[in-house]
């Protein structure tokens, strides 16, 4: 059974009856231009904005859910994190646990483990660098061990080795019983972690399924609105603007 | 067990047996010298004499009173500044404090409720900060939190505009510095009676606030994360806004304006709570009684017949601890 199922969602001048699927142990990439909704689709699945349609998760529908029961099932990290307060780093990722109300050792130290911040579990969030910072903020999101781990353009603003440190953790992630779904704009990088990808183009889907079927030089060009060069049989995968 | 474990039962200590020296000096301190636990004892099993009437009717509502008072201050300023996420958010951001000043102004300004006596300012400031809460949440709508606290800035500046005017055409001199005076802010001249009052709002305000932790704890990461994490910000903000609200209201219709209490005293808590608003609530609640009762020993000590107002008193302390600290911020942002 699929993990997690979009029937028709729909949300007024964003999406536009999107429905797809993701199996578990699956890491979906949601790729388009600017503006093209993968920030409100990922803001929809998690309960952030009120889009119409349908959505199972594990054939069970959301719309039932309490948020409470919704927030263990679905996390989301969002493309902007920041603290208002000089927080620890184990305070933080704690907060990740707000939806179980409780403070699981167990669950906090696979997180910073996972996430390779043990060391800085007492440091305070704002003498952390951006990389380490958004380690941070993905280990809150582990913390609450969800079933689907939905990213919003998780490593913009980062640099070459901490991009490929996140996109570890996420991979790492999606297995077994577990999904990521992310906004990604680094095609080529999403190429060489991604097992599916969901093209949108104006709120709705462009193409949707294996890299083969939608990064291709057609499909791209026309959702990006530049003639784009592909070669997935390099490695690593090339994407890039003719 | 780890650091962190050991220092915050030692902090709340030494908070608590500092609130607690306090409110005992307030007991103790006075113009007439009286055995403390002695004058609590007679005054408990009900034995006449100056002592049990100095301790009963005078030292203790008053020591009591200032405790409420700057407890309800510190922890609607925690609250707030966790809900807004905003080191700078104060109670009277609520336009609880000035619909209360505004209510209490019309008493000594057109005379309303004549039959209540002292009480009178204390229920029409208890109406005016309900008033003025109601149309702040009306105005906002169901808006976010920074909406709502905008709304409450407008109510606080519109009673404000109106206590101007009550000023500027008050009937006599005398009315007029009557209401300055209580303006200024007081816990004196009070009896148990008032904290009959005051202690259910107290009560009530502050359970709808401790219920909201979750909320304030998950707001350091914004509204986005604290909606992800399940929980409803709007719904929450509101019971936030309207627990601070009834203890600010609360507070200032019993005691007037007491200034900086409800801004500075969540900043010198931040520390001992490891910067989190929802761990800040109890030790900002304890410091500003321990300001309150402090502010109010020193204004007893004034020499007599120049009495300093309360609320003077806690702006002259509460302003340079606020520039202290903003100089200290600046060199940690530089």
């Amino acid at each position: 059974m699929a993990l997690i199922e979009v029937k028709n969602l729909t949300l007024k001048d964003r999406l536009d009856s999107v429905s797809f699927s993701v199996e578990p142990g699956e890491m979906l990439a949601v790729i388009g231009p600017n503006g093209a909704g993968k920030s409100s689709l990922l803001q929809s699945l998690a309960g952030l904005l009120p889009a119409s349609g349908d959505i199972f998760l594990s054939g069970i529908p959301l719309r039932g859910i309490k948020p409470n029961e919704r927030a263990r099932q679905l996390g989301f990290l969002p493309q902007f994190c920041d603290s208002a307060w000089a927080l620890a780093v184990e305070e933080i990722v704690a907060l990740g646990r707000l939806p179980w109300r409780d403070r699981d050792p167990e669950a906090l130290r696979q997180a910073m483990r996972e996430t390779g911040i043990e060391g800085m579990a007492r440091k305070s969030i704002n003498q952390l660098s951006g990389g380490e910072q958004a380690r941070v903020w993905l280990a809150r999101v582990l913390a609450g061990t969800p079933q689907v781990f939905l990213a919003d353009e998780p490593i913009a603003s980062l640099d070459l080795y901490y991009q490929g440190k996140i996109m570890d953790i996420l991979r790492q992630h999606a297995s077994g019983a577990r999904s990521v779904i992310l906004a990604i704009h680094d095609l080529a990088l999403a190429a060489r972690y991604c097992d599916r990808f969901c093209l949108l183009k104006q709120g709705r889907i462009h193409a949707f399924g294996s890299p083969e079927t939608v990064l291709t030089e057609a499909a791209l060009s026309d959702a990006f609105g530049v003639p784009i060069h592909v070669d997935l049989a390099h490695s690593p995968p090339i994407i890039l603007p003719a | 067990m780890n650091f962190a474990e050991i220092r915050i039962p030692r902090a709340s200590f030494f908070l608590f047996a500092g609130l607690l020296a306090a409110f005992f000096l307030s007991l103790a301190i006075g113009s007439a010298p009286v055995p403390v636990l002695g004058g609590l004892f007679d005054w408990l099993i009900g034995q006449p004499g100056l002592p049990a009437l100095v301790m009963g009717e005078i030292r203790l509502p008053r020591a009591l009173l200032a405790l409420s008072v700057g407890a309800a201050l510190g922890l609607s300023g925690a609250a707030l500044q966790g809900l807004l996420r905003n080191p700078l958010a104060d109670p009277s951001l609520t336009g609880a404090s000035q619909g209360a000043a505004l209510g209490a102004a019309s008493v000594f300004y057109f005379g309303v409720l004549p039959g209540l006596g002292v009480f009178a300012p204390l229920l029409a400031g208890l109406a005016g900060a309900a008033l003025a809460l109601l149309l702040t949440l009306w105005l906002a709508g169901s808006g976010r939190p920074a909406l709502l606290l905008l709304a409450g800035l407008a109510i606080a500046s519109l009673s404000g505009a109106a206590l101007a005017a009550v000023l500027n055409f008050a009937p006599n001199p005398f009315a007029m510095q009557e209401l300055v005076f209580w303006l200024l802010g007081s816990v004196s001249e009070r009896g148990m009676a008032h904290l009959v009052f005051l202690l259910p709002a107290l009560v009530i305000g502050g359970a709808l606030i401790w219920r909201q932790r979750p909320l304030l704890a998950a707001l350091s990461l914004g509204e986005q994360v604290t909606a992800s994490l399940g929980l409803d910000v709007r719904r929450g903000g509101r019971i936030v806004v309207l627990g601070a609200a009834m203890l600010v209201g609360s507070a200032v219709a019993t005691a007037g304006n007491i200034g900086f209490v409800g801004l500075i005293a969540p900043h010198l808590a931040r520390p001992l709570a490891q910067n989190r608003p929802d761990r800040l609530l109890i030790p900002a609640a304890a410091i500003g009684a321990t300001l309150v009762l402090l502010a109010d020993i020193v204004a007893r000590l004034m020499p007599p017949g120049r009495e300093i107002r309360l609320g003077v008193l806690t702006a002259l302390i509460g302003a340079p601890l606020f520039i202290r600290l903003i100089w200290k911020m600046r060199r940690e942002w530089l």
